[in-house]
């Protein structure tokens, strides 16, 4: 029984235990390929917003302002896809370009409220993200930014091999991040700051710079999926993807992530992203309303904190 | 007078003299009777919330789930009474709903007091469950005949009059029972044991426990009690508003707490004010309510929220840590 005693461990479990349910109660609708490959375009949007969820967390923070960052480059790319003319790769290129730019300023922003300024993450990005929904909805006065060229589905609607475009891109950026936090000495210095902020003060990491980078890349990511929002909506707008912010905490606690930072792994979060996918597309399968679905993630998610603090305390005594 | 100067109180009530200076000269008809029960009127449910908010925040934890409490309690309630007691008065009506919500912030105090879990995450996962729990169990559809108790509390005003371009003006009543609430915390917080015992945890939980206070003990009433305050806000807002909607209030959560964050309380915990909260709740309303008579357009309102939290939080924070360099 080894497999249950790290948090990944007993998360595979629970995969596999909710896969499993879900196929014995719809066996020939969730077992079918339809159901795998819609499965497979609908989560990257919201498990590329855990990963930026997940990055802040590690340093004891967190991004409320995820889904603000998101909406906002998306509308952005947006305007300059439907104001460029001439269409084509090249203006889609721009529009992603002009989309991470936005992201990487806006998380520029965050890092130097929380670093520089030394606001609490919650308060910094909770302003924040008031602030990029409240410019997106100011440049769209609320409505839908729509009428893109074809070029734009491909991000979001297109397969490559047969695989998902989203799923290769969220692959690729859970390998990066995954690769990030584990082989390099920024992410030793980011786990080693959210375990303990004064021992990592004492060993001369430059904390200003780290949690600024930290809440850069949290920024790039949220743009990242406001992408694929976009592209697979096919329209931009300064609400979009609402609950995505419930979910993407949901989902970093879910995968073992420590919210007062020090732990956590990607692997954790992609098993609880797929976790989430079952449980999502199998209820709904069986007729379970969204508002239930509201109900049972965040009694999933109690459970869960409760299920670590209890192995936590375990161990400690 | 350094410190006076340096207080969060200070400068919101500042701001809130600017923002009503300026909307005087761009509109000379803000200034009167009909702007200030406007403000009042926008004031009650919010600011029962925004002492609710203040009493976590000093204990130092962050409760979000208090606007589906009060949802929650007051469709539950609007239903409970009409099928079974339409005779219970108004007054009984608001006690009903302290009860649920009562009952409701237990759940949160065994799970952040007994259990020992994170404050955000946990009142995050109720709030999801409290609303998901009522939209999938008990209904989703408007109640629009409401008890009688209730309807009778949403006819009662202290003061009505016409203003001279024949406009309506009128306080409800239950603008008094956001000021008992007020005074009600103001007297936990500062006049008991329990009060101080607030404080001293938020201060720092290991002293606390170790100078002998029930930390667990203190902390669960702490969430009892913001559920029954949001229950009683859940009750009100029904009842002014005429109708029990189960989508209503959630998605106010964060606006509140920036009022009360705005007002001086530090999510570290055991600071904040009463005076702050109710200043920070008055400059929230005015630049919902008000905004436009500044000429910003009503789009920019959470733009302008946000500024303010970053502001707001950003100015101390710095000071802080510009304090904490001289000394090091």
């Amino acid at each position: 029984m080894k497999l249950l005693h790290s948090t990944e461990g007993r998360l595979a479990v629970i995969a596999a235990v909710v896969f499993l349910a879900m196929s014995a109660l719809a066996p020939d609708r969730f077992l079918s390929v339809q159901n795998m490959t819609s499965m497979a375009f609908q989560f990257p949007e919201f498990a590329i917003l855990a990963l930026a969820m997940t990055v802040t967390m590690l340093t004891g923070g967190i991004d409320l302002s995820v889904v603000g960052i998101a909406n906002l480059s998306a509308i952005i790319a947006a305007t300059i896809l439907t104001q460029v003319t001439g269409g084509g790769a090249g203006t889609v290129l721009i529009a992603f370009a002009a989309a991470t730019g936005v992201g990487v300023a806006a998380g520029l922003m965050n890092g130097v409220l929380v670093a520089s300024l030394g606001l609490p993450p919650i308060l910094a990005t909770l302003g924040s993200g008031l602030i990029f929904t409240g410019i997106a909805i100011a440049l769209t006065g609320g409505s839908a930014v729509m009428g893109f060229p074809d070029a734009t589905a491909w991000i979001g609607n297109s397969t490559v091999l047969g695989i998902p475009t989203p799923l290769i891109l969220f692959g690729l950026l859970a390998l990066a991040i995954s690769l990030l936090l584990t082989r390099t000495g920024f992410g030793v210095k980011l786990r080693m700051y959210g375990a303990n902020p004064l021992a990592a003060r004492f060993a001369a990491i430059n904390i200003d710079a780290m949690l600024i980078r930290v809440y850069v890349l949290s920024g790039a990511l949220a743009a990242i999926a406001g992408m694929v929002v976009m592209s697979r909506a096919n329209s931009a707008k300064a609400d979009y993807g609402s609950s995505y912010l419930l979910l993407a905490v949901l989902i970093a606690v879910l995968g073992g992530v420590n919210p007062y930072g020090g732990y956590g792994k990607v692997i954790g979060v992609v098993l609880a992203v797929l976790t989430m996918q079952f449980l999502s597309s199998g209820l709904n399968m069986v007729g379970v309303s969204n508002f239930a679905r509201e109900l049972i993630w965040g009694s999933l998610l109690i459970l869960v904190m409760i299920v670590n603090t209890w192995r936590a305390t375990g161990r400690r005594t | 007078m350094s410190t006076l100067w340096t207080r969060n109180e200070t400068l919101v009530a500042l701001v809130i003299v600017a923002f009503c200076g300026l909307a005087a000269l761009s509109d000379p008809g803000f200034l009167s009777v009909a702007t200030l029960t406007d403000l009042l009127r926008g004031g009650i449910v919010l600011g029962i919330f925004a002492v609710g908010a203040l009493i976590v925040l000093i204990s130092g934890g962050i409760d979000v789930s208090f606007t589906a409490i009060a949802a929650f309690t007051m469709y539950v309630t609007a239903m409970l009474l009409n099928a079974a007691m339409p005779w219970i008065p108004w007054w009984a009506a608001l006690l009903t709903g302290m009860g649920i919500g009562a009952c409701l912030g237990a759940i949160n105090g065994v799970l952040i007091a007994v259990m020992g879990l994170p404050t955000l995450i946990v009142t995050l996962g109720t709030l999801s469950v409290f609303r998901g729990f009522m939209l999938t169990f008990i209904g989703q559809k408007q109640i629009t005949t409401l008890p009688p108790g209730m309807r009778e509390f949403g006819r009662m005003m202290i003061v009505r009059g016409e203003n001279a371009d024949g406009s309506f003006y009128s306080l409800h009543a239950a603008f008094l029972v956001t000021a008992g609430a007020i005074g009600l915390t103001w007297f936990i917080l500062h006049r008991t044991m329990l009060g101080r015992q607030v404080f001293a945890i938020g201060g720092s939980v290991e002293s606390a426990r170790r100078i002998g206070i029930d930390v667990r003990g203190v902390q669960f009433f702490v969430y009892v009690y913001v559920g029954a305050l949001a229950g009683l806000a859940g009750i009100i807002h029904s009842s002014m508003a005429r109708v029990a909607n189960p989508f209503d209030l959630v998605g106010l959560e964060l606006s509140v707490i920036a009022a009360v964050v705005l007002g001086g309380a530090r999510l570290a915990g055991g600071h904040g004010t009463l005076t702050g909260t109710v200043l920070g709740v008055a400059l929230i309303v005015l630049v919902r309510n008000s905004l436009i008579v500044l000429g910003i357009p009503a789009t920019w309102q959470s733009v302008a929220i946000g500024v303010l939290i970053l502001i707001g939080t950003g100015l101390p924070a710095w000071q802080a840590k510009r304090a904490a360099a001289q000394a090091a």
